[in-house]
């Protein structure tokens, strides 16, 4: 991914140029946010929109219910919405009896495996075809031992194609909203958003305040960013730019604020408002790369989703800034160019001390031992050992084991083998 | 409802975010040389198919000699210049009696040669639907309806009324299981651009 980021990137000389005009119109709409919310909502009302103002999850999550509820919607499908994620959508809905399709084929199956996605743009990328083969016969009814690409998505398009045509209503998110003209801009490759909002009656769209564009000119500017910084395409396969409900029709709009408004507040770390959800900085980042998404325990992975979840929740996710290098390599990829080393940083002091105490009681533990080399090299070897006797279940119990694979370890450490060669 | 939105509208407010002018217009933005050569490799690109169709008059000739043409039982078309099958009224006024759509053939409004994306109206089908149910797609577009870029695009679209547009570039697809890239997932499986007088 990251290697087709570059390509597209450096395909274009005026990448620069882009990114610098993506960063000052996100800079510009963010420092006029008020007047473009109500611009945005006046319009979007005038073409026949519905539009609700959320303060928090609980309240958007109150909001999409109340709208389903009322017209009686029992089978909904929804679309890849981190917003939705981050709100705690879709188990509030089922808990109430409105069932949920997921039709993003990546976000079908970690929904079938009830697991949160691991990636932004490609939710199951830390699962196996076997995996997903395996999944889709218990679920789906697919032949058992079923492990190619192509025939593992042909099952799963039947199955959303008959989903999409019995849901009642259509859940989507927001790629931009548009407050000169009210329009929402929502991009697919699979086509499953698209579906979603062209077949049911009913369509509700989710979107964060930060997602607004001055006009539609500006979406030039993201279009081009967007698409090739995700996966290195010229663009998505579909860009649906929708004004108003279709005929006969219902469109309601979901703003959310959710954190954001105190994030605008925080002079700090503001600029992480601009983020467009692309994920390249995921992607590149060699913290994310080697741990996976499912390791920070956040809706957004990588080191977005650390700079997100830290300010938001401080005490939960007090580590996750530390886990960085700092190389800095998310802030050359990134389209909006977030300075996200620097953010991370400010977390930092921010946070000092307020680390778990276990974790910081082992850190001292290792200082003792690497300060002692007898100790460190004993210590070093007992872990080993046991590491490599104790069963599955010890290691899924560990804080670090949750979320992660057991290690690969060597027989013999660095020193042993230096030694054993006799040098 | 009123509350939040004056609490959210407040507090957006009084973030006290530094001035910040929109920044003017800087220029033109470079574009491809020859557009319909340029469109032609980005739509491949795309995983999309583009045929060129010389005259006018050759479209319908050229549709029917695709593949997906001759195996479908039903075509629907929104473009004048092929005549699909016959769709009673009350078939398009309910978008879920369309599943199963073989194929559809819809103008294209204009086309982008950087990505080979197609802007079709939608708003303007019976059924919006119909772009994504359809199992293939047709877009036919005058190759004089190119531009270089998006930016040249945006210049020519309007956004004044109740509408649903869409850029169109390949057919669906997705890399989700193992990175592995799957033509044909929730929409088309095959999207085919004629561009004619090129």
């Amino acid at each position: 991914m990251r290697a087709r980021r570059d390509a597209a990137a450096a395909a274009l000389p005026e990448w620069e140029r882009l990114r610098e005009r993506a960063a000052a119109i996100r800079r510009h709409t963010l420092a006029n946010l008020g007047a473009y919310l109500e611009e945005f909502e006046r319009n979007a009302t005038r073409l026949g929109a519905h539009v609700h103002w959320a303060r928090d999850a609980a309240e958007h999550n109150a909001i999409v219910e109340g709208i389903l509820r009322e017209r009686g919607v029992r089978r909904a499908v929804k679309s890849k919405s981190m917003l939705t994620e981050e709100c705690g959508l879709n188990a509030h809905l089922e808990a109430r009896g409105i069932e949920v399709v997921d039709t993003d084929l990546g976000e079908r199956i970690v929904q079938l495996r009830r697991e949160p996605p691991s990636h932004i743009v490609l939710p199951a990328v830390h699962l196996r075809r076997q995996e997903v083969g395996a999944l889709f016969h218990e679920h789906l009814g697919s032949a058992a031992g079923l492990d190619d690409p192509a025939e593992l998505a042909e099952v799963a398009r039947r199955a959303l194609r008959a989903a999409f045509l019995g849901a009642q209503a259509g859940l989507t998110g927001v790629n931009f909203a548009l407050a000169e003209s009210g329009g929402l801009v929502i991009c697919t490759n699979e086509g499953n958003a698209d579906l979603g909002m062209t077949l049911p009656p009913l369509h509700v769209a989710c979107l964060g305040i930060e997602k607004l564009l001055p006009r539609a000119a500006d979406l030039a500017v993201f279009l081009r960013l967007l698409a090739r910084s995700a996966t290195g395409q010229a663009i998505t396969a579909y860009s649906s730019h929708v004004h108003g409900p279709r005929p006969g029709g219902e469109l309601h709009v979901v703003l959310v604020d959710n954190g954001r408004s105190a994030l605008l507040a925080d002079a700090e770390l503001r600029g992480a408002l601009a983020c467009i959800r692309c994920g390249a900085c995921l992607n590149t980042c060699p913290v994310y790369r080697r741990s996976g998404g499912h390791s920070y325990a956040t809706p957004v992975a990588g080191p977005i989703g650390s700079v997100l979840g830290a300010a938001r929740e401080p005490e939960r996710h007090a580590s996750l800034p530390f886990a960085c290098s700092l190389c800095g390599s998310c802030r050359e990829v990134c389209p909006v160019r977030i300075d996200l080393p620097l953010q991370l940083v400010a977390l930092r002091g921010r946070l000092r001390g307020r680390e778990r105490t276990p974790r910081r009681l082992a850190l001292r533990l290792a200082a003792a031992a690497m300060a002692r080399p007898a100790l460190f090299e004993g210590a070093a070897r007992l872990a080993r050992g046991l590491l490599a006797v104790l069963p599955e279940s010890w290691w899924r119990r560990t804080p670090w084991g949750r979320g992660r694979a057991r290690p690969p370890l060597p027989r013999r450490s660095f020193r042993e083998e230096w030694r054993r060669r006799g040098r | 409802m009123d509350a939040s939105r004056a609490a959210i509208l407040a507090a957006v407010r009084r973030a006290r975010t530094e001035p910040a002018p929109l920044p003017p217009d800087d220029g033109a933005w470079p574009g491809a040389g020859d557009l319909a050569e340029g469109f032609a490799r980005a739509c491949a690109a795309a995983g999309g198919r583009c045929v060129r169709v010389p005259e006018a008059a050759g479209l319908e000739a050229a549709l029917r000699a695709l593949p997906e043409a001759a195996r479908a039982a039903r075509i629907y078309s929104a473009h004048p210049g092929f005549a699909g099958a016959h769709f009673a009224p009350d078939e398009l006024a309910e978008p879920r009696r369309l599943a199963g759509l073989e194929l559809a053939v819809l103008p294209g409004v204009l086309g982008v040669a950087e990505s080979g994306a197609v802007w079709v109206d939608a708003g303007a089908l019976p059924q919006r639907a119909v772009l994504w149910l359809a199992e293939h797609l047709v877009l036919a577009l005058p190759a004089a309806d190119l531009v270089p870029q998006l930016h040249a695009a945006y210049a020519r679209l309007r956004f004044e009324g109740p509408g649903f547009g869409v850029f169109v570039a390949g057919p669906s697809k997705t890399a989700d299981i193992e990175q592995s890239l799957v033509v044909g997932a929730q929409g088309p499986r095959s999207t085919t651009v004629m561009l004619v007088g090129a």
